[in-house]
């Protein structure tokens, strides 16, 4: 049976994202602490509700930084939700004392819409040449909340959405994949995309 | 496509069975909010809101139970107000699956609630409840312990202007302002527009519009007329004289972005 190590740093909704992941087979782990992330796993998941800041530090603060980086490097399936997508990035206009990951090279901006945050279903635009977000349909909508949203490297960008601007609404780069929104609460759609994630392993 | 406008319909639980008659032929058990919660995911909701109106500390515990329950059977944002005073409060909801939380009288009677809240855990899940009756002309007064759990009586009146408050919820760290007019609720005859088009314009927040709703076109009209993000809705879909799907798709033949299920 899959297992996935879902990181916890005190910055998730673990719940949700421990079913979410149940519901398509694969058996979760958490794990608080850096040591924690060992080869017996098969993938790795960084969730994440709320500060940029305050979850680079929790990880700091959990000895994660480390483990993530090389878990990264050594091409296992990492997967990063929201925040968790964010923290793979190396700054952000949230926190500007707060260094990410550099996992996805690349800076966190905030939105300029008339309505912060980014709150509800907003369509995928997915880029052909992707692999685990291609498990999206055409018209397919995922549940988006956030107030800051990243801006890798163009070839690493996976899908996009609209809303007021078009920005980046997932990432692929080789074993790292990053999602803006939330397929923990997406209903179908968060569904497939878990699915082809674990089933790309 | 766009930003999707959200239906959210909302359950009242009492001892963790969900009250106000919902009148359903072919559910098994009308009062059990998770059976409730499945359904209307089922019929295209884009998020519930349980709104807890339980009085007693033990009976609190049942809506935990509640929405350990729906978090595991639904996979849509959850959002739980009632009975929330505490950032603790607000941590217990949380860890039991609500993806919002939602307060009212104790944000009016401690701002700094909010602000706590929100530093704690993140404004995108923070919600903050307005209970607001019009006062005079294009005027609305924040009414406290008024809100949908105790209508019928007569509201405390708190002497705070909701469009200042609203503005205010936001500086404090709200992710999203959940807007009841008191005046319309349980009336059917649609929202309050005026409220939800002052309050949404004058906030850089969504706003969900709340109160009243008895017609599929009152909710376009709370979205295009009241420039709401989302719209909450209960007794039109409890008493099955719309499913979610048929308030959707009548908001679709309006002109506004929705999701399909």
């Amino acid at each position: 049976m899959t297992v996935a190590a879902l990181i916890d740093y005190d910055l998730g909704n673990l719940p949700s994202v421990t079913k979410a992941v149940e519901r398509v087979g694969v058996k979760v782990e958490i794990v608080d602490r850096g040591e924690q992330l060992t080869e017996s796993f098969d993938a790795v998941i960084l969730p994440g509700v709320g500060h940029f800041g305050t979850g680079a530090r929790n990880l700091t603060a959990r000895g994660f930084d480390e483990p993530l980086k090389r878990w990264a490097a050594s091409g296992a399936p990492l997967l990063g939700i929201c925040v968790g997508l964010q923290l793979f990035c190396d700054t952000s206009d949230e926190d500007e004392t707060a260094r990410g990951l550099g996992i996805v090279p690349g800076h966190v901006k905030r939105l300029n819409a008339p309505k912060v945050p980014h709150m509800g279903w907003n369509t995928l635009d997915v880029r052909p040449e992707s692999r685990v977000l291609s498990a999206v349909e055409p018209g397919d909508m995922a549940y988006f909340v956030h107030s800051y949203y990243v801006c890798p490297d163009e070839s690493a960008v996976a899908a996009t959405t609209t809303y007021d601007e078009t920005f980046c609404a997932a990432v692929e780069m080789d074993n790292v994949v990053g999602v803006q929104f939330h397929p923990e609460k997406s209903a179908n759609v968060g569904r497939k995309l878990l699915e082809r994630f674990f089933d790309d392993l | 496509m766009t930003l999707a406008k959200r239906v959210i319909p909302c359950l009242d639980l009492d001892n963790g069975r969900v009250v106000k008659s919902v009148q359903f032929v072919d559910t098994r058990d009308a009062g059990d909010p998770v059976e409730l919660a499945i359904r209307y995911d089922e019929q295209g909701a884009d998020e519930l809101c349980f709104l807890d109106i339980t009085a007693s500390p033990e009976g609190r515990e049942t809506t935990y139970e509640v929405l350990r329950a729906a978090a595991e059977r639904v996979f849509i944002p959850l959002t739980i107000g009632g009975g929330v005073r505490t950032v603790d409060d607000v941590r217990r909801r949380l860890r039991a699956g609500a993806d919002k939380v939602s307060m009212n009288t104790a944000a009016v009677r401690s701002p700094d609630l909010v602000r706590d809240a929100s530093d704690a855990f993140g404004a995108q899940c923070v919600v903050v409840a307005i209970d607001a009756r019009r006062v005079e002309g294009t005027n609305w007064e924040v009414v406290l312990e008024g809100g949908r759990g105790a209508r019928g009586e007569e509201p405390i009146r708190s002497g705070i202007d909701a469009v200042g408050w609203a503005e205010q919820v936001q500086e404090l760290g709200a992710g999203e302002i959940l807007l009841t007019s008191f005046d319309r609720d349980g009336t059917k005859e649609g929202y309050d527009i005026e409220l939800t088009r002052t309050i949404s314009d004058a906030v850089g927040i969504p706003v969900i519009a709340s109160g009243g709703a008895g017609t599929a076109e009152h909710l376009a009209e709370g979205v295009i007329d009241g420039h709401a993000d989302a719209v909450l809705v209960a007794s039109i879909v409890h008493y099955g004289t719309y499913t979610v799907r048929e308030l959707k798709d009548h908001m679709a033949s309006r002109g506004i972005p929705v999701r399909n299920v």
